[in-house]
């Protein structure tokens, strides 16, 4: 997977939240601030101009990029949150590239394998679980993004191919988002509204479901 | 002395801590509003608050107080290890009690501690 793959994931996921946006801020009325549709919208609006204004070489720099911008740009938390992920899956990269020897000026345009993008796709997930303080069942964008995590983890274990193994993420991800309605909200406004959140699908898990479905459409 | 800043979503509420906190505590410590997005509009920017911080930054450490939710996220972006610390604790009692410990100049782990000291404070 090249920098020019992750270039095109920003833009999927841009176009499918654009294209969602009103389901996402819906979503986000029923138990939240009703802006999620709206600050992603415009977050990932900007990411893509940020890549395409200066597009990155490696696939580090443009998941740092993406990070980076997604945390000024935004002033919800889903800048942060999301924010955190890519920063940190760009963070992870660039460490195995450097370990690697494989960093610098021609080499930073080395593809990361299927293995490297599931260990900093996995250390993504413990970030923005550190900053938000959220575990699996808390109804969150976790809830979507660990169990992706966790089929990228198991693609790799059983030597499956990239194709398939995003496949597998991306449902991983939207079965775990379907999974949030039956929750109580544990974390942000939703829990306010103690079990009154049941019921609801969570509007962070929804959006990760969206951004693993254009993983797994441009490296499919 | 200390420096600190109130973050929060909405400018006005930030800055009108910052008054009230001024006024109780009546202290010299340097402090700052970091409320509200760029364009006044409700949320939390990381550049409002790196520009708050450094406005109160005299070299002996921040503490950030966070009204909640994304104030929060975005506050914590901004820690580092024994210069710029959150304060878990409530918005307006929290500022004031900062206050008052960061105006008699102790370091900012007695600063912080004097802040979390506040989460305690009944008011019956």
């Amino acid at each position: 997977m090249d920098a020019d793959v992750f270039v095109a994931w920003f833009e999927e996921a841009a176009r499918l939240v654009h294209q969602d946006r009103d389901r996402l801020t819906r979503l986000d009325a029923e138990i939240g601030d009703a802006d999620h549709g709206t600050n992603l919208d415009r977050g990932l609006t900007e990411v893509c101009k940020a890549l395409t204004g200066a597009p990155p070489a490696s696939p580090a720099q443009v998941l740092s990029t993406a990070g980076t911008t997604l945390i000024r740009k935004v002033g919800g938390a889903s800048g942060p949150l999301y924010g955190s992920v890519f920063r940190q899956m760009g963070k992870q990269m660039s460490k195995a590239a450097e370990t690697q020897g494989t960093q610098g000026t021609q080499e930073a345009r080395v593809p990361v394998t299927l293995a490297a993008f599931a260990a900093a796709f996995e250390e993504g997930v413990v970030a923005v679980e550190r900053l938000g303080k959220a575990a699996l069942g808390d109804k969150t964008m976790v809830d979507a993004l660990a169990p992706a995590s966790r089929a990228l983890a198991l693609a790799v274990r059983d030597g499956v191919d990239v194709s398939e193994a995003l496949g597998q993420a991306a449902r991983a991800a939207a079965e775990g988002a379907k999974a949030t309605i039956p929750m109580q909200a544990r974390k942000g406004r939703a829990s306010y509204l103690g079990e009154r959140s049941v019921g609801h699908e969570d509007p962070g898990a929804a959006s990760a479901a969206l951004i693993m479905a254009a993983l797994a459409t441009v490296a499919g | 002395m200390v420096g600190l800043v109130l973050v929060s979503h909405s400018a006005g509420l930030a800055a009108e801590v910052v008054a009230l906190t001024r006024g109780i505590a009546g202290t010299e410590a340097p402090m700052a509003a970091a409320g509200g997005m760029a364009d006044g509009a409700l949320g939390t920017s990381v550049d409002v608050i790196e520009r708050a911080v450094r406005s109160v930054d005299q070299g002996d450490g921040v503490v950030l107080i966070p009204d909640l939710g994304s104030s929060v996220l975005t506050a914590r972006l901004l820690e580092e290890d024994g210069r710029v610390v959150v304060a878990d604790v409530p918005f307006v009692e929290g500022a004031i009690a900062a206050a008052v410990a960061a105006g008699t100049g102790v370091p900012l782990a007695d600063v912080l501690a004097a802040a979390e000291e506040a989460r305690t404070y009944r008011k019956l």
